[in-house]
C-alpha cells in the first residue's frame, strides 16, 4: 500500500502539543516576568532571545526555498522523490515572517536602545561612526527594506509551490517545457532577491547593526552558511521521520546521502567562513575590529564560543566523513539536530554579547523558545505536507529522481 | 606469469550488463572484472564487489599531513627558531590553520593516489592484458574465469544467452608484467594460438 498522502498522526500530534504547551507557557511567562518587568536587563533578555530564536528559525526555513530553487535553476533533478517536504518546511516562511516583524515592531517602535544601540537618537548625533552609517541604520530604512522582503520571500515562495502543484496534474510535452520555464523564472528571481537580502542586506541590519560599530564582510555569508547547513538538516529530519512512517516510498539512502552530502559540505562551508573572518581580524589585532571577538573569546562567552565551533565543525566533520553514516538513518538523525542546536548556540552568540554583555543567561527562556519554535515549526510543517500529495508525479524530472544513484 | 584462460563477453547496452552480471554470478561463475568505457554507477555492488578503504587510507593520509604540519610548524616557531611577528604569540594556531590544511589536503590527495596506483597495479612500464579494445570505447566487457572445471563451450554458449553480441576465449596473463607491447603481443599470439 503506498501513502500518497500525509496524515498527521496521533503521536504527531501529542508532540506537537507538547512543544508548543512548554513552549507557549515559558513564552507567556516571559512575557510576564521579563518583558514586562521595570527591570532593563530583563527586558533586554527578553527581546534578544526573541531576536535571536525569530531571526534564527525565520532564516532556517527559507532556506529551504533556497534549496528549491538552486535545485531547479541547475535542474538538478535528484531532489524531485522529496521535493514536498522542503516545500512543506518552506511554507512556514509568510508565519515567521510576521512573528519575526512583531518581533522588529517590538523592538524599533518600542525603542530598545539595548539591542540596537543605533536607535538612539541622542546617543547618535555625538557618535561620528554611527552619523556616518545613519543612512542605512534608521528605523525608517530597517522597517521598510524588511517589510519589503519578507513580503518577497513569502510571496515567491507561494508562486513556487503553486507552481508545483501543476505537477499534481498530468502534461503533455509543451506544457511540461511551459512548467520549466515557469519554475526557472521565479527559481531565478528567487535566487536574485535571496542574495540581496540573505547575501548580503539583511543579515546587516538585523544581527551585524548590534554591533553597530564593527562591520565585517563575511558576516551575510557566515549568517547565510549557519542558516542553510540548519535548514538542510531539517529537511533530513523531515525525511527520515516520513520515511519512518512509510512514507516516500521513493526515496531511498542515495537521496539521504545527497543531503548528508549538503550537510558535510556546508559545515565546512560554514567553518571556513567563520575562520575568513576570525583570521582576518586576530591577525591585524586592530582595536576596532577585534571588540567583536574579545567577549566572544576571552570574556563571558568563552566557553560558547568554543562550543560553537566543537559542535558545528567538528563533530559534524568527524561523525559524517564515512559514506556509511552519510547513509544511515540514526547517524543523520542524531548529526542533523545537532546542527541545529548547534547553529542555534551559533546565533545565540552572535546576539548576545551585543546586547547582554557579560550578564547573559541560558536558562528556561532560552531553551523554552526554541521548544516553542519546534513546535511551530512541527505545527505549520506537518499541516504544509498534509495539504498535498508528497509526491509530484507528473514532474518532469521525478523518474531523475527516483533512478538516482550516487 | 600466471596465464589464465579467460572467457570475455561484450555487451553494448548497461541495461543488458546489470542482468547479465547478475545471472552469471547466480549461475556461479567467477568473474575476473568488468571493462566499461565509463564509471557505471551501481556496478560494484551488481558485481558484489566489497567496498573499497580507499577513502580510510585517505583520512589517515591527511592525518599524517596534519600532524606533520602542525608539529613542525609548532617545532620551527617555537623552540628552534623563535620569531616575534607582529606580537603574535609563538605558538600562533590560527595563522597556521591555512597551511596546516593545504599539507593535510596534499597529503590526503596524493597518498590517495599513489595507492590506487598501487591497488590498480598502475605504473610507468608496467603492463596489463587488454581484453577488447572497444572496452574504452563503446562495449561494456564481462570477463570470466574458467576454473579447472569450466566447460567453455557451455560458459560461451551461457554469455551469450544472457546477451552477449560477442563471446570469445582468451589465454593470458592475469597479473602485471614490465615490458613492451609490440614484444607482449607477439607473445599472446602465440599463447592464443597454442
Amino acid at each position: 500500500m503506498i501513502k500518497q498522502q500525509f496524515e498527521i498522526s496521533a503521536g504527531y500530534k501529542k508532540w506537537t502539543n507538547i512543544l508548543l504547551g512548554v513552549g507557549g507557557l515559558a513564552f507567556v511567562l516571559g512575557v510576564v516576568f521579563l518583558g514586562m518587568s521595570k527591570d532593563e536587563l530583563a527586558q533586554t533578555r527578553f527581546w534578544s532571545v526573541l531576536l535571536q530564536n525569530s531571526t534564527f528559525f525565520l532564516l532556517v526555513v527559507n532556506a529551504s526555498m533556497f534549496f528549491i530553487c538552486i535545485t531547479t535553476l541547475a535542474m538538478g533533478g535528484w531532489q524531485m522523490a522529496f521535493r514536498r517536504v522542503p516545500e512543506a518546511i518552506s511554507s512556514v516562511v509568510p508565519v515567521f515572517s510576521i512573528l519575526a516583524l512583531l518581533v522588529f515592531v517590538g523592538i524599533i517602535f518600542g525603542h530598545k536602545h539595548s539591542i540596537y544601540h543605533w536607535l538612539d537618537k541622542e546617543h547618535v548625533a555625538h557618535d561620528p561612526i554611527l552619523k556616518g552609517k545613519v543612512a542605512v541604520l534608521n528605523p525608517t530604512f530597517f522597517m521598510v527594506w524588511t517589510v519589503i522582503t519578507l513580503l518577497i520571500w513569502s510571496f515567491v515562495g507561494a508562486k513556487m509551490r503553486k507552481l508545483s502543484s501543476q505537477a499534481d496534474e498530468n502534461m503533455d510535452q509543451e506544457a511540461s517545457k511551459k512548467f520549466i520555464w515557469g519554475n526557472t523564472v521565479w527559481a531565478a528571481t528567487f535566487i536574485v532577491f535571496f542574495g540581496l537580502t540573505v547575501g548580503s542586506t539583511i543579515p546587516w541590519l538585523w544581527l551585524m547593526s548590534i554591533d553597530a560599530h564593527w562591520y565585517s564582510t563575511m558576516y551575510s555569508w557566515y549568517t547565510f552558511a549557519s542558516t542553510f547547513v540548519a535548514g538542510m538538516a531539517l529537511v533530513a529530519i523531515f525525511v527520515v521521520y516520513l520515511k519512518n512512517q512509510d512514507y516516500l516510498e521513493y526515496v531511498s539512502e542515495e537521496h539521504l546521502h545527497d543531503l548528508g552530502k549538503f550537510m558535510f559540505a556546508f559545515s565546512v562551508f560554514w567553518t571556513y567562513l567563520w575562520y575568513s573572518q576570525f583570521m582576518l581580524i586576530w591577525y591585524a589585532n586592530i582595536p576596532e575590529e577585534t571588540i567583536y571577538f574579545k567577549p566572544r573569546m576571552q570574556g563571558a562567552y568563552r566557553g560558547i564560543f568554543f562550543l560553537n565551533l566543537i559542535i558545528n565543525f567538528v563533530l559534524p566533520f568527524l561523525l559524517l566523513m564515512r559514506r556509511g553514516s552519510k547513509r544511515n538513518y540514526t547517524t543523520m538523525t542524531f548529526v542533523a539536530v545537532l546542527i541545529i542546536l548547534g547553529h542555534w548556540v551559533d546565533f545565540y552568540q552572535m546576539v548576545m554579547p551585543g546586547t547582554m554583555h557579560e550578564h547573559y543567561s541560558l536558562s528556561w527562556f532560552e531553551f523554552g523558545m526554541l521548544v516553542f519554535y519546534a513546535g511551530l515549526i512541527m505545527y505549520f510543517v506537518g499541516r504544509g505536507l498534509s495539504k498535498k500529495p508528497l509526491l509530484a508525479v507528473h514532474h518532469p524530472f521525478v523518474k531523475e529522481s527516483l533512478i538516482h544513484h550516487t | 606469469m600466471a596465464l589464465k584462460k579467460f572467457v570475455v563477453g561484450c555487451f553494448e547496452d548497461e541495461k543488458v550488463l546489470f542482468p547479465a552480471v547478475a545471472k552469471v554470478r547466480k549461475a556461479g561463475y567467477k568473474i575476473h572484472d568488468v571493462y566499461t568505457p565509463f564509471p557505471v554507477h551501481g556496478l560494484d555492488q551488481a558485481m558484489g564487489l566489497r567496498e573499497t578503504s580507499l577513502h580510510t587510507a585517505g583520512f589517515l593520509f591527511g592525518l599524517i599531513g596534519t600532524t606533520t604540519a602542525v608539529t613542525f610548524m609548532t617545532w620551527v616557531f617555537t623552540k628552534d627558531w623563535p620569531v616575534n611577528i607582529g606580537g603574535k604569540p609563538n605558538f600562533a594556531l590560527p595563522a597556521w590553520i591555512p597551511i596546516t590544511f593545504e599539507l593535510t589536503v596534499l597529503c590526503a590527495a596524493v597518498g590517495m593516489v599513489l595507492s590506487f596506483l598501487y591497488i590498480c597495479q598502475l605504473a610507468p612500464f608496467v603492463k596489463r592484458h587488454h581484453f577488447h579494445a572497444r572496452a574504452t570505447d563503446d562495449r561494456f566487457v564481462m570477463v570470466i574465469e574458467c576454473g579447472e572445471k569450466t566447460n567453455e563451450s557451455e560458459l560461451s554458449s551461457f554469455m551469450n544467452s544472457v546477451g552477449a553480441i560477442e563471446v570469445n576465449t582468451q589465454v593470458a596473463e592475469e597479473g602485471w608484467w614490465i615490458g613492451r607491447y609490440d614484444q607482449d603481443q607477439e607473445l599472446y599470439k602465440q599463447t592464443n594460438i597454442a
